[in-house]
């Protein structure tokens, strides 16, 4: 007979009441009238993430490693990626809801006469809060899950949605839908390897597990053949949702031509969750082998650290230029990665929050310099922006600092963590490629200052949208956060340490 | 709390209030700052009264956690050494303010943005020699470049962003060189039972010499950037040359001695035996120094970079003195320091105010102004006098005790450095000799002479190089204590004259 397993709600509760509300608001765009929308459906959003936070907030000190019968286990380092998805999720919707970067009507060919009576008749799409949820549901379920099949299920939902969402930008239609396109043929290559490398680690154990694939590991039972093309393929498809080199190359097409509010989103919470997801696939599935995928992992978080620098400097784009930056980044990560410890963890925990409320804060700002037809992201058409609008350069240059690693910035902290990991672990190299890519990168966040600060416009073209009250709240609050964590990093690294353990 | 935590608050609190105050009112802001910064020197008088010059230790210490996951503390406290700079550092910021009461005025920003900027780096600078805790260290070293960097580009003249990048990248590489080297050191006390950041434990680590080496060369490469050694010094002349006096003064005589400082402080007590290793190719370095900097000052058209060169050629000494390691030369160049902050101070800010008056900062420019202007000429032969260490003037000791240490364990590098005073007689002579001898061209005759403000801004700064060129007793008293520890540290003594009676 056929029993029904045993489910732990109170631990899964979060990511129900999400994808709860994500069903909802589905409902919402079918029955309630157009001009409620908007407004109904913003509240719902972020009313489930207020909800789903708190929820979290009462099992932090609980967990189980067979929270859905060996599918998922909630411990520490779940719990906080869940939290920290959260969060970004509430400050990306926050900006999310100014409409105006959106489609009036995404279905609608760009240039059509279908698209211009949209427009004329002041149509909005609102679909773009429930692929949020649906996301933040798969981000939640990813770092988590601990068999292969849930593993890629949620890989799936949170990456469906995101390939719709990048194509839906009001502006520059045709960019966004080509991103969106590219985005999605390289995403489902990416998956069809995840799957792949699953389908041979199945072979080599017999097990879908990750416990059960360590257990076979220390037995040695397999064929090793198998485990380490199982090892290839599941990296690749990780690693292209990390966006490391040389699976990044989908990165600053995709961040440039999806509306910004979702880049923003999309490059702190998918790096959130696919490192999330990462790591536990390393530290407990993959530890004991890890002789054989530890040297390729490091060679390719120096590439991708020194890539991701040396190709920032060459950017005209401002959100490819951040793109970059987000690829430096990643390899920063890997370094935590590579060094296997309970250290290393906590640094990587703290790093992610951290780095990525710099991240919706520095998209949400490339959201409001615009000219009459839209955002502009041409770094040139920036320059002098810190005398027309001192307040938004001024972010916008905390932010930068941040990202790169100066004192009194929260990036510094988790630089300087992440680091001492590395060097803890013995990964002596990784730390000077570290360094160096860093100074590497200096060069062009500084120099996005020097054009905000020090050199005047010849025109007048740009300007600064008065941002609305959400997304100056979110910015508001991400250029705090970034300060307080760079004078007080202890308020979340303390948390950080003890949450910092995977169970298994 | 230390009063050390006081002397960084004070000005922090001054750029708060300075925030609050209404940016049309200039002359308040300008009061308010001044006001701040006298406060500062006057507790940081009491605090050097307060000073036990018997005691080699630590003094004014206060330890509070800062980040405990990594046992990081807000500690500061200081030795002699430390307590002389920041000394320095208080007494030149009130100098610097009145000096120059009006060059924030054609910024990009206004007056108020110019003041805060100057009282948050007081604050870096003072905790910069305070802190006795290497992170922190790291983290006020790093941060301090920013209000530097705005200072300059913001305020300065000419191409002064292209100066602002480039000093910003050249020590923001030093700094992540040793931002490796700091997390190096505390990995391995970690492994040596007890993580920590504190000098004081850091440097009984046994480290094995390989490591040692290359963690030297992390602090050390920063340093020498910072205090400029040739061959990381070309950020240097462009920065002065853009920047305002009074960011340059500070710069120079402030900032730039945070390097000389690490390599005494850290590079000395944390890798006796690297900086053994490593002291023929530094005093090698330090030599070329001393020569190029004198030759290429010989050669300077603008004043600024004149001044600029000059520096290099004195760092070049600085560094000699330390590394050459003996009682004399040690003293000698943590004197040198002091006198170097005041010298250059003095140079630039004359050369400010004459190139503010002519409108232009070439030599060639100037001529006869001793006629016209003879308060400002003397101020600025002085000034001079002072950088080729004339006998009499503060300079002189050190460099006497410099070269008089260095000679005993070094002799060629000691007699070529000692060419270096040579060739400071003609840089200095040569300028002093264009600018402010011969003709007075026609429109240099309106130069008015130096009004009450600036003589009051200048006097301090001559007394001091004249008192302590007369009477350096009491600063050579409170530094030979680090001097001795450092020495005892190193497990070096003097070397015995050979030759005995």
């Amino acid at each position: 007979m056929l029993t029904a397993p045993k489910l732990d709600y109170a631990l899964l509760a979060p990511i129900l009441i999400i994808l709860g509300a994500a069903l909802i608001g589905v409902l919402v765009e079918a029955f309630v009238k157009q001009a409620w929308r908007a407004r109904l459906q913003l509240t719902i959003a972020l009313g489930a993430i207020v909800i789903s936070f708190e929820q979290l907030f009462r099992v932090r000190n609980q967990g189980s490693s067979i929270a859905a019968v060996t599918s998922v286990s909630i411990d520490g380092a779940g719990i906080f990626l869940q939290g920290a998805i959260l969060i970004f999720a509430f400050l990306g919707i926050l900006i999310i809801a100014d409409q105006d970067n959106f489609a009036a009507q995404a279905s609608a060919l760009p240039g059509s006469v279908e698209e211009a009576s949209a427009i004329q008749a002041g149509k909005q799409q609102t679909e773009v809060f429930p692929l949020t949820l649906f996301a933040v549901s798969g981000m939640m379920l990813f770092p988590v899950a601990t068999d292969f099949i849930t593993l890629f299920v949620a890989l799936e939902v949170l990456s469906l949605p995101l390939y719709l969402m990048a194509g839906l930008s009001r502006r520059r239609r045709l960019l966004s839908q080509e991103a969106a396109l590219k985005y999605f043929l390289l995403g489902a290559y990416s998956s069809a390897f995840f799957l792949f490398g699953s389908a041979l680690l199945y072979g080599y154990s017999g097990t879908l597990s990750l416990n059960g694939l360590t257990d076979a590991i220390r037995g040695a039972g397999g064929n090793d053949v198998f485990l380490l093309l199982g090892i290839t393929f599941l990296s690749v498809g990780l690693l292209f949702k990390v966006g490391a080199v040389p699976f990044h190359s989908w990165t600053p097409d995709v961040y440039q031509g999806a509306p910004t509010p979702i880049t923003g989103f999309m490059a702190a919470a998918t790096k959130a969750a696919a490192f999330g997801a990462t790591l536990r696939i390393f530290y407990l599935g993959l530890d004991a082998a890890q002789t054989s995928w530890k040297p390729i992992i490091s060679v390719i978080a120096v590439l991708t650290m020194i890539v991701g620098s040396i190709a920032a400097i060459s950017q005209r784009d401002m959100k490819r230029m951040l793109a970059f930056s987000s690829i430096a980044h990643a390899g920063f990560i890997l370094t935590a990665v590579v060094s296997l410890s309970q250290n290393a963890l906590s640094a990587t925990l703290f790093y992610l929050l951290a780095y990525g409320i710099a991240t919706i804060g520095a998209f949400g700002i490339v959201t409001l310099v615009r000219d009459s037809a839209g955002e502009v992201s041409d770094v040139n058409r920036w320059v002098g922006l810190g005398k027309r609008s001192p307040l938004v350069a001024s972010a916008f240059s905390l932010f930068l600092l941040s990202f790169a690693g100066i004192p009194l910035t929260s990036g510094f902290v988790g630089k300087f963590s992440i680091f001492s990991a590395a060097y803890e672990s013995g990964n002596i190299y990784l730390v000077v490629a570290g360094v160096l890519s860093s100074a590497i990168a200096v060069f062009f966040y500084l120099r996005v200052i020097l054009m905000l600060f020090f050199v005047d416009s010849k025109t007048d073209s740009i300007s600064v949208v008065i941002p609305s009250i959400l997304t100056r709240i979110s910015i508001s609050i991400c250029a705090l956060v970034t300060i307080i964590l760079g004078i007080a990093p202890s308020l979340l690294f303390d948390i950080a340490q003890n949450f910092a353990y995977f169970l298994r | 709390m230390s009063i050390l935590t006081s002397l960084q608050l004070l000005p922090l609190i001054g750029a708060l209030v300075i925030a609050i105050l209404p940016a049309s009112n200039a002359k308040l802001v300008k009061q308010v700052a001044l006001g701040f910064s006298l406060l500062v020197t006057l507790a940081s008088v009491v605090m050097a009264l307060g000073f036990d010059r018997s005691n080699s230790a630590l003094q004014f210490t206060e330890v509070r956690t800062w980040i405990s996951a990594f046992n990081i503390n807000y500690a500061v406290g200081v030795d002699g050494m430390a307590l002389v700079l920041i000394l320095m550092t208080t007494i030149l910021v009130p100098i610097v303010f009145l000096a120059g009461w009006n060059e924030s005025e054609n910024g990009r920003w206004n007056v108020k943005v110019f003041y805060i900027l100057l009282l948050i780096l007081e604050t870096m600078m003072i905790g910069v020699f305070a802190a006795t805790d290497v992170f922190l260290f790291y983290v006020i070293f790093e941060a301090m470049l920013l209000p530097v960097y705005f200072l300059i580009g913001g305020y300065g003249s000419g191409e002064r962003a292209a100066a602002a990048m480039k000093f910003l990248l050249y020590s923001l590489f030093g700094g992540l060189l040793m931002l490796a080297a700091v997390i190096g050191l505390y990995i391995i006390s970690t492994n040596q039972g007890g993580a920590t950041f504190d000098i004081a434990r850091l440097s009984e680590l046994t480290i094995d010499s390989a490591t040692q080496n290359w963690l030297f060369l992390g602090f050390f490469i920063a340093f020498a950037i910072k205090a400029p050694l040739w061959p990381f010094h070309t950020w240097l002349p462009t920065a002065a040359k853009s920047a305002t006096a009074g960011t340059s003064t500070l710069l120079l005589g402030v900032l730039d001695k945070v390097g000389t400082y690490g390599m005494i402080r850290f590079c000395m007590s944390f890798f006796p035996d690297a900086s053994k290793t490593f002291t023929p190719v530094i005093i090698t370095l330090a030599v070329i120094s001393i020569l190029y900097g004198a030759f290429l000052a010989i050669g300077q058209k603008d004043i600024n970079s004149l001044i600029a060169f000059t520096s290099i050629s004195h760092f070049g000494f600085i560094t000699l003195g330390i590394f050459a390691l003996t009682s004399q030369s040690l003293s000698g160049a943590i004197f040198y320091m002091v006198n170097h902050g005041f010298s250059t101070a003095a140079l630039f800010l004359t050369a400010g105010w004459m190139a503010k008056r002519r409108g232009s900062t070439q030599i060639a420019d100037f001529g006869g102004l001793q006629r016209v202007a003879p308060v400002l000429a003397w101020s600025f032969f002085l000034a001079g006098m002072s950088a080729l260490a004339l006998p009499g003037l503060s300079s002189f000791v050190s460099e006497f005790l410099v070269l008089l240490g260095s000679f005993a364990k070094y002799p060629v590098a000691a007699i070529l450095g000692t060419t270096g005073i040579i060739l400071a007689a003609l840089y200095v002579l040569l300028a002093v000799q264009r600018s402010l001898h011969g003709e007075t061209p026609a429109s240099s005759s309106a130069i008015p002479d130096l009004n009450l403000r600036e003589k009051i801004a200048i006097a301090p700064v001559i007394v001091v190089l004249v008192l302590l060129g007369f009477y350096p007793k009491p600063a050579l008293e409170v530094i030979n204590s680090t001097t001795e520890t450092v020495m005892i540290h190193a497990g070096v003594s003097d070397p015995v004259a050979k030759v005995a009676k």
